[in-house]
């Protein structure tokens, strides 16, 4: 148990996959201009890593180390991340409508998100055994979350701040992003 | 063909004009080595998937055509991942799961989207190989900043006038910072280009 608890820590603080893995940029900075777009944005990220994380270690596990076929791994993780996209996009519509209409814009684009495919890549590579593989999903997942909420709460404030008109845009939502990557290194000493 | 070759260097750079695929951009900067091997990789798989997906183009159906690049993608990027590992397992070492996820680089299945899917194989073939140096030639740009503030070497040799280097330059940080004055100073450079013409 405090090995568990000490993996989800580590995987939301420690090696937060924005800042210190730097995973799944993309949405980090497209999706972070709005604070709601970024709470849906992050809620799908968090519940696709965390099923991706479930269903990815058995698949290598039971099917693919059996069968001597680990070289599949990344063919066999990409395809089960855009069946479970899909998936995941239809329950979602059938059952919980209201979750679906927050939620549904972002679904499509989470399967380029190399978080989703980083967090099964790492499970693999660290050999973790299916509760850590699951908490160090879910962790991933939070830790996501919560970056892209600090980061729509700064760059929010930052509309309405003078800064010069080739940093607007891009350009100053990395320079936070350095900012704030260089504060995360404060928690390498924790674990 | 030629022109086609040089929009993927310069005019149309995928990293620094498009910015696309900037994960990898950022997490393999570390140092001009590894941004090379990183920058080689993805143009093998670019070169691969764009000449398989433009001969395939007229066969596959519309419906299901993105699962079908993805999968061609996955193969390649199977394919350089185990080569590496075996010719240069340092480099594999030090570039980790990265190389897998060449697969979900947006530049990848951005230039089958937009060119090798309606375009003829030499073309895009031309088009892989330019987008593939455009590339490379940002990473190592950017690697040969960082490698220089960070460590204080170029291509591992020690230089004589940077006496402490600021070692955040190389942590993750370090990247996102010089990525930002990039597109910062580029977006100077062009609006101040525009002001010219008009």
């Amino acid at each position: 148990m405090t090995q568990l608890i000490g993996i989800l820590i580590l995987s939301i603080f420690v090696e937060n996959f924005v800042f210190s893995q730097i995973l799944g940029l993309c949405p980090f900075i497209g999706v972070s201009n709005k604070f709601d777009s970024a709470y849906g944005m992050g809620l799908a990220v968090t519940f696709v890593m965390f099923v991706t994380g479930i269903v990815t270690w058995p698949l290598y596990h039971l099917i693919l180390v059996p069968l001597q076929l680990e070289y599949l791994e990344t063919i066999a993780f990409i395809l089960v991340i855009a069946a479970l996209v899909q998936f995941v996009e239809i329950v979602m519509k059938k059952t919980a409508r209201n979750l679906y209409q927050a939620l549904g814009v972002y679904l499509p684009l989470i399967t380029t998100n190399c978080a989703v495919l980083g967090v099964a890549l790492i499970n693999i590579k660290r050999n973790y055994s299916f509760a850590e593989a699951a908490v160090n999903a879910l962790g991933g997942g939070l830790g996501f979350l919560m970056a892209l909420l600090i980061m729509a709460g700064i760059r929010e404030r930052l509309e309405l701040a003078e800064i010069p008109a080739s940093m607007k845009g891009a350009p100053i939502a990395f320079i936070t992003g350095g900012i704030m990557a260089a504060a995360f290194i404060g928690f390498s000493g924790l674990i | 063909m030629l022109k086609t070759f040089l929009n993927g260097i310069w005019k149309e750079n995928p990293t620094f004009v498009i910015a696309l695929g900037i994960c990898p951009t950022l997490a393999v900067t570390t140092s001009a080595k590894n941004a090379f091997g990183m920058g080689l990789a993805a143009t093998f798989v670019l070169l691969g998937s764009n000449l398989f997906i433009s001969l395939i183009r007229k066969i596959v159906p519309d419906k299901i055509h993105i699962p079908v690049y993805i999968l061609v993608i996955a193969t390649f990027v199977t394919v350089i991942d185990k080569l590496i590992q075996a010719y240069s397992p340092a480099l594999s070492e030090s570039l980790g799961i990265y190389i897998p996820l060449i697969v979900v680089n947006c530049i990848i299945l951005g230039r089958a989207e937009a060119f090798a899917c309606k375009n003829p194989p030499m073309k895009s073939v031309a088009d892989a190989l330019g987008m593939g140096i455009g590339f490379t030639f940002a990473l190592i740009c950017i690697s040969s900043i960082r490698e220089l503030l960070g460590a204080g070497t170029i291509l591992g040799h020690e230089v004589s006038f940077i006496k402490n280097p600021a070692l955040v330059m190389i942590l993750p940080p370090g990247g996102f910072f010089v990525f930002g004055f990039i597109i910062a100073a580029k977006k100077y450079f062009d609006s101040k280009h525009q002001g010219e013409n008009q």
